[in-house]
């Protein structure tokens, strides 16, 4: 029988089984950030040991800086002592930092992708679930706690039982208006926050052939919300052109000769898969969602939920409360206090140039906030090159500096309680993004439309 | 062998961010989270005690939490195991966790068991009818059993997981043991 894309790359990287099946699986490349480090780093000092491959460890400060004066000390004295450990430990034990001030500094799963550190057939990690991201290149990349960034520290490898397989199709062509971001949001509203649990997940078909690779992170990037573990999409020519050429890709002869190793990693046509999907891209509206996890999402001109239609309706009905929306409620009209634009989910240069695009010529509503959040330096660098600041400028949204922001506040960038945000990051928990916020997530084209509205609408209403 | 009551939480889909909301991550150690286990859910505005909340009422008391499936989702953040193993629990039951916070939790002391949906039905209606049920946990034979009705359940756990809990083995301990065998792997593997 054949392999499945996940199982070439993942036995390619077993050092060592254990009774029981837990393999001891080597890594590649290992992220981290100020928040889920420190603990790992004195676990070593604990034991009295270095950090067996320190380069193949980068560091950099997202979850933590603030998005305005990042040349200023940071005023938090807590945000500040985190990032301050982290530069700490990065010197100490010799692991590479792009720190704030640095230009390669930004959310981990928008920097590794931009440089070139992430490239097919990888296996990555880091201390944040949504390393699922890095996927869309056709690696094997997860999430792991603080205790495993300690494993990976000190020996390059984590003790990782192998998950189940899941293939995710999605055919057909997708319609005007509709991004990948429409095309994940869906796809979890059909499988809910628990339906990936115990898989890793492959998403083939023509509509995800046809996704440029920042479209194809976005999709990556919210497998976690789903319950998996991860998710990758096979790498093909479009992978292969974005990889080309950046800082740290391979060049001349290393790369023809990493390209042939790339172009065998497909899933073989007589592969199993445990659990198998197909949805048609043509049924795939502009999508929202209305509750506490990004499960509940909608079609953007469809109702929410009635009672008789949820199987919990405790969870429902304290879930709609949080939110201040009726069972049965149409979102379309409802006012709408704030806009993030920003997250590993939606932050790339595409999100900003398509959110742009959009904007030339129309301002945002008077009564909403809006936010726009660079992925990265490059990213930011980039955008102010081709002019994009200005645009947002005219528009009355804020281009900023980059980090998590308020996809977790932890920083200042907070949702007032009890006021509405559309957003284009990946959660929609109950206070995510600040004590009381109410989340409504959705693409970058969509959050532009609603910030011009003051009111959640249709982003089709608006195109040409 | 653990006998203890438990603290019943029976909502679905609990994800990190309540057990332990960001802006509690700044530590840079791993103590002293317990005091922010569900902190939005525990405290209203103000930080005033909400009385609604089971952590805030004394009747319920115990080393087990016992909460809806899907327990644990979102955020890989290790900190919302150390809140819940710091405010005292033990033992987390549910009939499903999600993936990153069952490793977590076991990397931690802290054994996540998963039972069917009807012995979680089980132990949350014998702890309505009374609050002192008591729940008795067998790591070694790999069952939870009900004291109340004499319902027993025989949870999965990995092998090699059971075996380090029971032993208080270290995983990095074992992974530095194989520092050879990694190095020789390292020898054929070509990373582009």
């Amino acid at each position: 029988m054949g392999k499945t894309l996940f199982d070439k790359i993942w036995d390619a990287h077993v050092v060592h089984t254990l009774e029981g099946g837990t393999d001891v699986l080597y890594i590649d490349k290992h992220f981290i950030h100020e928040v889920t480090s420190p603990q790992a780093f004195d676990g070593l000092r604990k034991r009295h040991i270095q950090v067996f491959r320190p380069n193949q460890t980068v560091a950099t400060a997202d979850h933590n800086v603030p998005t305005i004066n990042q040349h200023l000390p940071i005023n938090d004295p807590l945000s500040r002592h985190q990032v301050e450990t982290l530069t700490r430990n990065c010197e100490a034990f010799g692991v590479p930092l792009y720190g704030l001030g640095h230009p390669y500094q930004g959310i981990v799963h928008v920097i590794g992708p931009e440089l070139g550190i992430t490239k097919p057939g990888m296996t990555i990690v880091c201390g944040d679930s949504h390393t699922s991201t890095h996927g869309a290149f056709g690696a094997i990349a997860f999430g792991i706690g603080t205790s495993q960034v300690e494993q990976v520290l000190s020996s390059q490898c984590v003790l990782q039982a192998k998950p189940m397989k899941m293939r995710i199709s999605v055919e057909g062509q997708l319609k005007e208006g509709v991004l990948s971001k429409d095309i994940i949001l869906y796809i979890i509203s059909k499988l809910t926050a628990s339906g990936g649990t115990g898989y890793f997940v492959e998403y083939a078909g023509s509509a995800i052939r046809s996704l440029s690779m920042e479209a194809r992170m976005t999709i990556c990037n919210m497998s976690i919300e789903m319950g998996a573990r991860g998710g990758m999409i096979a790498p093909d020519e479009t992978t292969f052109a974005y990889v080309k050429g950046r800082e740290f890709a391979p060049q001349g002869p290393a790369y023809e000769e990493a390209l042939a190793y790339w172009q065998t990693l497909y899933t073989d046509e007589d592969a199993h898969f445990d659990a198998e999907y197909v949805f048609d891209a043509a049924d795939i509206e502009p999508m929202i969602t209305y509750g506490t996890n990004p499960g509940m999402g909608i079609g953007i001109t469809g109702h929410i939920p009635g009672m008789d239609e949820v199987e919990n309706k405790v969870n429902y009905e304290k879930s709609l409360h949080y939110m201040g929306l009726d069972p049965g409620q149409e979102l379309l009209g409802k006012r709408i206090e704030h806009v993030f634009i920003g997250s590993c989910t939606n932050s790339r240069i595409e999100d900003l140039r398509l959110v742009a695009e959009f904007l030339q010529g129309k301002t945002k509503s008077d009564h909403v906030q809006a936010m726009i959040i660079p992925g990265s330096k490059q990213v930011e660098l980039q955008a102010r090159r081709e002019g994009l600041d200005k645009i947002f400028e005219a528009a009355g949204f804020f281009l900023r500096e980059p980090g998590c922001s308020a996809c977790l506040g932890m920083n200042e960038d907070k949702i007032p309680a009890g006021e509405y945000c559309v957003s284009t990051s990946n959660r929609n928990f109950e206070g995510r993004q600040g004590p009381g916020a109410r989340t409504m997530l959705a693409s970058p084209l969509t959050a532009a439309a609603c910030a011009i509205a003051g009111k959640i609408v249709d982003v089709r209403e608006y195109l040409n | 062998m653990l006998q203890s009551t438990a603290v019943p939480i029976p909502i679905e889909d609990i994800d990190t961010d309540q057990i332990i909301p960001a802006r509690f991550l700044k530590a840079t150690s791993r103590e002293g989270f317990g005091e922010n286990l569900f902190r939005d859910w525990r405290y209203s505005k103000g930080d005033v005690p909400n009385p609604d909340f089971i952590l805030n009422n004394p009747t319920y008391q115990g080393q087990i939490l016992v909460a809806g499936k899907n327990f644990g989702c979102g955020s890989s953040r290790e900190h919302a195991a150390w809140s819940i193993y710091d405010a005292g629990f033990k033992v987390v039951v549910s009939s499903f966790f999600a993936d990153i916070f069952k490793g977590n939790a076991l990397n931690n002391g802290l054994l996540p068991v998963t039972v069917s949906p009807a012995f979680l039905d089980g132990m949350f209606k014998s702890i309505e009818q009374n609050p002192n049920a008591t729940f008795t946990v067998s790591l070694e034979d790999q069952t939870i059993r009900n004291d109340s009705t004499g319902a027993t359940f025989s949870f999965d756990i990995n092998a090699y997981k059971k075996m380090c809990l029971l032993n208080g083995y270290d995983d990095i301990d074992f992974l530095l043991s194989l520092k050879d065998k990694i190095a020789a792997f390292e020898k054929q593997q070509v990373i582009y």
